[in-house]
């Protein structure tokens, strides 16, 4: 490329001042992708691989550009693969690493993910859903990876993800992600999905240094000095010990190293688990969400409740079920008999086991509308032995509507309740 | 043992896994050899990735990712943006790096990345039990191809020559001189350096595809099917070319071209460590 060219082309350079666009108060109205990013420097993630894919570009638009100017180092690789790996070999150079990615690039990073938690890696992988299978639906969005995140790389392991579904949390999750990452030595994945990653909305960001603990810890068996200060450290993909030395022939040794890899998590599931109650009092009945479904499942309680709130109210929804239900219908419908409360999953896996049976240990009925064809449904079943538990699968791109969600309970509890 | 052994092989981790008479131990002798005498042990990372060779670095007394199967340059380079400062030494066999790893072979030497890459060529998929390779000879008799191998065997160092690797080498297990004399000089190299080693697997590639099971005979059936050529020479018919066959110290290094991209855009050089 001729010098000239170069020049000009840097010349449309966004400038990298971090307070430009920022209101009075801090606070900043930003893309999901976008606090996602900002989230990552914020949390001194100082690598970032990543390889452009519909719908979590902005990801790594926004870091080719702010990664150097935070003093880190950001290359576009040559597929996901390459991403995720690269990150691996960039932790035990001593940064803090992430990569971004959607659908087939998700499955594509399936086998670093594995090679991370085995060896005890701290990293961070970001994916923002959209509909699949295959290339399936790019621009639309979907919650059907929620299996796929726990259960994607082959053999057993435990993962902690992250399932945001406002702009604020696409921020506040990536630091936590980060925080957690380093606090069990493992990868995180921040599960989001395109509405949430594509929605804009006012966000609250961090102006302190964010102070992660990535201390040895004896829970860890794997080595977990960085590379290049003595320690000679082996990064093992095979089983190995605390020095990193292959254990995958020793039986005994090796099983209680995958136990271990797994009840590091497990273990710690009350520290890691975090879930959000609304109107869970006095609630009978209980909508279970997370991601951006978590959304609407809000606004159906609002509806119900007949908590006045000019945000939610779901004007455009409203003109929709003209198509579907005719206007009539949508606006007449009673449903503040319904005594619906919910509660929002923050942390998909581990699985809050307590936290839901807690919230929920009141209700009769438990809804659980799903971008998918009811996958996370199946997890409060488990949980939830003696409920009604109710699940409202959508797929197709298209996110409920909150009256969608009262409907179907009216429809399975009847109007006489 | 040998001083120079003690002080970098982990006692405690032998035996290798290797075969008896496997090439492997030339290779990682060449490779010691070339790090102490360059005297950056403290500075120096080895990445490998799945098969015989990568076990090679599993037993020095270095810091080392034992990678996935055929992702040994993507480790690396995630490695080398983090700590631009160190050398990242990668040991991976034909298999790995030419098939499963040859997408991640195609850009980082076409990024000219400060690597080197030792290519341990056996001609076989040995520690899966005698497969054929992208490097096994047309006709060999393998496991996979009970009928003769169909596929023209792929070469190496002409590879990486064309995509633009910028030291390239091709040596063999007959050649253990010329071979840490090369890991050494790839290793100095500021960019892409990919050394060829041609090595024996007495166990899996000998009988079927090199004649003979004699790790003796192999290594000299190395030293004579091959020529060494000098830049621009061409080997007589039938045998194969190894040498020196590219030092090309023109081109700016991958990480350098970064640093100054960004010191051009008035950002201070970033490194990726937490105490950069």
């Amino acid at each position: 490329m001729a010098e000239e060219e170069r020049k000009i082309r840097r010349g449309r350079r966004r400038p990298g001042d971090q307070r430009i666009g920022r209101m009075e108060d801090g606070s900043m109205v930003l893309q999901g992708n976008e606090a996602c990013a900002k989230g990552a420097i914020q949390a001194g993630c100082r690598f970032f691989a990543g390889y452009p894919i519909t719908p979590s570009t902005e990801i790594i638009e926004l870091l080719a550009e702010e990664m150097p100017r935070a003093g880190g180092a950001f290359i576009q690789m040559e597929d996901e693969i390459g991403s995720a790996c690269s990150i691996i070999g960039a932790r035990w150079g001593g940064a803090r690493a992430m990569t971004a990615t959607s659908g087939p690039g998700f499955s594509l990073m399936q086998e670093a993910i594995g090679f991370a938690a085995s060896t005890e890696t701290p990293v961070v992988f970001i994916d923002v859903q959209r509909g699949g299978p295959s290339t399936g639906q790019p621009t639309l969005s979907s919650q059907q990876d929620v299996y796929q995140a726990r259960y994607g790389s082959h053999g057993d392991y435990e993962i902690i993800a992250l399932s945001p579904s406002s702009v604020q949390e696409m921020y506040d999750f990536t630091i936590r992600a980060f925080e957690l990452s380093e606090k069990y030595r493992t990868p995180v994945i921040l599960l989001s999905d395109e509405e949430v990653g594509h929605m804009r909305e006012k966000v609250e960001l961090r102006d302190d240094v964010v102070t992660i603990d990535d201390s040895p810890k004896d829970y860890v068996k794997s080595p977990q000095t960085d590379f290049f200060k003595g320690a000679m450290s082996t990064v093992e993909g095979q089983l190995h010990d605390e020095k990193g030395r292959r254990i995958g022939h020793i039986p005994l040794k090796s099983g209680a190293f995958v136990e271990n890899i797994c009840k590091k998590i497990s273990d710690h599931a009350d520290d890691i688990c975090q879930v959000k109650a609304y109107c869970m009092d006095d609630a009978d009945i209980a909508i279970i969400a997370y991601g951006s479904v978590a959304r609407p499942a809000m606004n159906a309680v609002k509806l119900a409740r007949g908590i006045k709130d000019d945000r939610i109210f779901p004007k455009f929804r409203l003109f929709r079920d003209l198509f579907t239900k005719g206007l009539t219908t949508a606006r007449n419908t009673d449903y503040s008999h319904l005594k619906v409360g919910l509660i929002k999953i923050d942390t998909v896996w581990p699985c809050p086991d307590k936290l839901i049976a807690r919230h929920a240990k009141d209700v009769k009925t438990v809804i659980v509308p799903e971008m998918n064809m009811g996958k996370y449904v199946k997890e409060i079943q488990r949980i939830l032995p003696d409920k009604q538990v109710i699940s409202l699968p959508k797929v197709g791109g298209d996110i409920h509507s909150p009256t969608d969600i009262l409907d179907k309970i009216l429809e399975e509890v009847g109007m006489d309740e | 043992m040998n001083k120079l052994y003690e002080e970098y092989i982990k006692t405690e981790s032998l035996p290798t896994l290797f075969c008896p008479g496997c090439g492997n131990g030339i290779v990682q002798v060449a490779a010691i050899n070339a790090i102490d005498e360059l005297g950056i042990k403290d500075d120096i990372a080895c990445v490998s990735g799945i098969g015989c060779s990568a076990w090679i670095p599993c037993y020095l007394k270095l810091d080392v990712i034992h990678a996935m199967h055929g992702r040994a340059i993507p480790f690396a380079e995630g490695l080398k943006l983090a700590r631009p400062e160190k050398k990242i030494l990668i040991f991976s066999g034909d298999g790995d790096c030419l098939a499963i790893g040859g997408n991640h072979l195609i850009h980082g030497a076409a990024r000219n990345i400060d690597l080197t890459v030792v290519n341990v060529n056996n001609n076989i998929y040995g520690m899966t039990g005698g497969q054929k390779s992208p490097t096994t000879p047309y006709g060999a008799v393998t496991k996979t191809s009970p009928f003769g191998a169909a596929d023209e065997p792929m070469k190496g160092a002409e590879t990486a020559m064309a995509l633009g690797a910028t030291y390239v080498a091709r040596w063999t297990t007959a050649h253990p001189v010329q071979l840490a004399k090369a890991i050494k000089e790839g290793i100095e190299h500021k960019g892409f350096s990919f050394i060829e080693v041609l090595s024996q697997c007495p166990v899996q590639a000998g009988k079927n595809v090199m004649g003979t099971k004699e790790p003796a005979e192999m290594i000299r059936r190395y030293r004579e099917m091959t020529c060494v050529c000098k830049d621009g020479e061409e080997p007589p018919e039938g045998k194969v070319k190894i040498g020196l066959f590219r030092r090309d110290e023109t081109k700016v290094e991958y990480t350098e071209r970064i640093r100054a991209s960004y010191e051009e855009a008035g950002i201070a050089a970033g490194k990726g460590g937490q105490d950069g």
